[in-house]
């Protein structure tokens, strides 16, 4: 089925009793993820109209990231409490199968390869770290970013790992060799405001396209007021081979940060953005600045994730709502 | 330098304490003379040998206390961080804090607060001065009163100064009616005052003929039209002159090597040591501010972004003042306009909140690892032992040796010194 941006509405609600924070669709494309405020795991399945929910207890805080296996029979938990967590997928009452305390402080995100072998995960230790998935033991650390690791993906073809920090700062690392092979510049996504003293966005997220031409980041810009949410989000479109930033997309009248971007197979740029203005999915074509449609949410977004059927969205929000959209016509066949 | 004839044949410039005792009238109404405001009368001969002094850290936006003194993990208002024990048994504070937590043995935190003030700069006035803000009237601060309180006849100094990375480098109207002698002086950060270096070209006998012929004149024009701001303009033309003699005082490059890198290389880390240099050049109240917390958005990334720079420096401080035998005479604060809900908001914020929040207190005259007050399990209210910025304005005097009940007079009229619909928290008072 082809996905048409312009038709997209949202399908379903899931909800829970605690504001959620992220969200991730499995590999097999059966069940949605979540964590919420409560420090909660959460598994909606996608077959059931009431999604089923599964609630899982484990970190003693937040969990900011998910990762699958390949196959999609385990998935891992990275958490403000230093730890990830390791739990098989299915199951009517999911037990832990690993912890590991693996960073000094907040793990922000969490990666898998694309052969499922290596784990990847960074936070604000600044220190990436990689894991064998199957075991969870060490396999070796990249050290270079100089602010909290916001963001990380492995390349398609397996051989790269890019990760991104606070400052706007991507790295690209080798991962057979933990060699650092260049730095794409997305200081853009990075505001200090001195008045206020503080530093304010990062590289949210992160995508490489399907041609594996282009690189695009999320995160945010115009942040006139960090402190009191002013900012408007902005997506970074680099040329692979060369490094050059070749577009800055914006979405004019959007108050807030781009939490995720995604390369859709059709070819156009999905944006996950929410803020002071609401919840916003966000489509660009390659050639324009400025978006060729906007689908407002009900409530902010803090998170979202496109499905493997390149149809379905989930996004989570504050309102303790999980809502999958569909890109298509409100009376086309569900898949 | 010769000091101008009437200027020094004040009672004020002569003995200045004394002759601020002799114009504070107790709060039963009948003057107050000698040493007697002081609650007991060997705090009085304390104070001849150990002069007290105040460390006020300002928290600018309104730090949050559940990820400081209060913290609540686990539940629907607690955030992301954890709590972690301290150096005293059972007492927990946030994780964002480790080096602070260790020196807690120190410190003394009210927990219980609720202040009914949710604007930024009516809370910074209630929380300076003790009382609500209103129009027409000017109270004085915290740092000013007792800079008059304490006030030192063998330091020319100003008595308060406040270290703001971006501050004016000027005087503050901060004392209100007792006078631009006891306003704050302004630093723009670690930098000495401004002008603080005679000109290059102008020669000492030069400098000093000058300034003969300064006092000359202000002599004789005091004759017959001396008022308060002609003392005003000798005393701060006096101080500014003693703060050029004293400029080492500002001067960080004479700290070690080793202090300075304990303290850290950032705004906060070198204001910190300043601060202690200060309070040990005899200055009566040192003010550093750290910024910001007002942290409607992100308030966790903010948080740990400036609570990661606030920590170390801070427990540095406490622990120096520790060991060089001055926390017994040093009174320290840690202070906002107000805490932050612990309802968190859309964009992961906190908002306004002064209805149960927290502050941190140590040192002089208090008891060290003392917990006053608690909040219910959400934070959204206090359970015990409610207080107010009055009450912690005399807990402040009292903890200071002073009798937070007295007043000044200033021209025949009395102002007490603190708000007198309050008293302190003598739970925690030493």
């Amino acid at each position: 089925m082809k996905a048409d941006p312009t038709q997209t509405h949202v399908t379903r609600e899931y909800k829970h009793d605690s504001p959620l924070i992220c969200c991730r669709f499995d590999p097999t494309g059966r069940f949605v993820f979540a964590s919420a405020e409560d420090r909660s795991v959460l598994r909606w399945n996608l077959a059931s109209e009431s999604g089923d929910k599964i609630q899982m207890l484990g970190h003693d805080s937040w969990v900011r990231d998910f990762a699958f296996a390949k196959e999609g029979s385990v998935v891992v938990s990275a958490g403000y409490d230093d730890t990830l967590i390791w739990w098989p997928v299915e199951g009517e009452k999911p037990e832990p199968i690993r912890e590991l305390k693996a960073h000094k402080g907040w793990i922000r995100t969490v990666a898998v390869s694309p052969d499922g072998s290596l784990l990847a995960s960074a936070g604000n230790d600044r220190v990436v770290k990689l894991w064998k998935m199957e075991d969870g033991s060490p396999v070796r650390q990249f050290e270079g970013h100089e602010r909290d690791v916001y963001s990380s993906l492995f390349h398609p073809d397996g051989e790269f790992l890019l990760t991104g920090d606070l400052k706007g700062t991507i790295h690209q690392w080798e991962v057979a060799t933990g060699k650092r092979v260049r730095t794409f510049d997305a200081k853009a996504l990075n505001t200090y405001n001195g008045g206020q003293q503080v530093d304010y966005g990062g590289v949210r997220g992160l995508t490489v396209s399907p041609d594996r031409k282009h690189l695009a980041c999320a995160g945010l810009h115009k942040a006139t007021n960090p402190l009191g949410a002013i900012s408007q989000p902005l997506y970074l479109r680099f040329d692979w081979e060369s490094g050059e930033l070749l577009k800055s997309h914006v979405a004019d009248g959007v108050e807030g940060i781009g939490w995720r971007a995604f390369f859709h197979p059709e070819g156009f740029l999905l944006g996950c953005a929410g803020g002071k203005s609401g919840g916003f999915l966000l489509f660009w074509n390659g050639e324009e600045d400025q978006v060729f449609h906007t689908f407002k949410l009900p409530n902010i977004l803090r998170d979202g994730d496109l499905h493997p059927d390149g149809i379905q969205v989930a996004s989570a929000h504050f309102d303790k709502t999980l809502r999958i959209s569909r890109m298509t016509a409100k009376d086309e066949k569900k898949t | 330098m010769k000091t101008c004839t009437y200027a020094c044949g004040s009672q004020e410039h002569l003995i200045a304490r004394r002759q601020f005792m002799g114009t504070l009238v107790a709060g039963t109404g009948a003057m107050m003379g000698g040493l007697d405001l002081f609650a007991q009368p060997a705090v009085a001969r304390e104070l001849a040998r150990d002069q007290k002094r105040m460390l006020v850290v300002r928290m600018a936006g309104g730090l949050s206390q559940l990820e400081s003194w209060d913290p609540k993990p686990g539940t629907k208002t607690g955030g992301p961080f954890r709590a972690i024990p301290t150096s005293v048994p059972g007492l927990h504070i946030s994780e964002l804090l480790p080096h602070t937590a260790k020196q807690m043995h120190h410190l003394t935190l009210v927990r219980s607060l609720n202040t009914h003030e949710n604007d930024h700069g009516k809370g910074h006035h209630l929380m300076m001065t003790g009382r609500p803000k209103m129009e027409g009237v000017n109270y004085p601060e915290v740092g000013a009163v007792i800079a008059k309180a304490l006030d030192q006849s063998d330091v020319s100094l100003p008595g308060h100064i406040k270290v703001t990375a971006g501050g004016g480098g000027g005087r503050s109207a901060d004392s209100a009616y007792l006078g631009p002698k006891y306003a704050s002086m302004s630093l723009d950060g670690d930098k000495p005052p401004a002008n603080i270096t005679a000109p290059g070209d102008l020669k000492a006998d030069i400098a000093r003929l000058r300034d003969e012929f300064r006092c000359l004149a202000n002599d004789r024009f005091a004759v017959r039209r001396r008022t308060a701001e002609t003392d005003a303009f000798v005393q701060s033309f006096e101080q500014a002159q003693e703060l050029m003699k004293q400029k080492e005082v500002f001067d960080l490059s004479k700290e070690s090597d080793q202090d300075r890198e304990r303290y850290g290389s950032h705004d906060f880390g070198r204001h910190c040591l300043l601060a202690r240099r200060l309070l040990e050049k005899g200055i009566t109240c040192a003010q550093v501010t750290h910024t910001n917390y007002d942290t409607h958005n992100e308030n966790f990334n903010f948080h740990f972004e400036q609570l990661g720079e606030f920590d170390a420096p801070f427990a540095t401080l406490v622990a120096d003042l520790a060991d060089r035998g001055m926390l017994d005479s040093t009174l320290i604060v840690v202070l906002s306009e107000f805490g932050r809900t612990p309802r968190i908001n859309h964009y992961y914020g906190r908002d306004h909140w002064a209805k149960s929040w927290s502050v941190c207190l140590g040192g002089c005259g208090l008891q060290a690892g003392a917990v006053y007050g608690e909040t219910s399990d959400d934070g959204m209210e206090v359970k015990e032992h409610e207080v107010d910025a009055g009450h912690l304005f005399h807990t402040y005097l009292r903890a200071l040796g002073l009798r937070s009940t007295a007043s000044f007079n200033i021209g025949g009229r009395r102002f007490p010194m603190a708000n007198p619909a309050f008293e302190p928290i003598r739970d925690i008072l030493a």
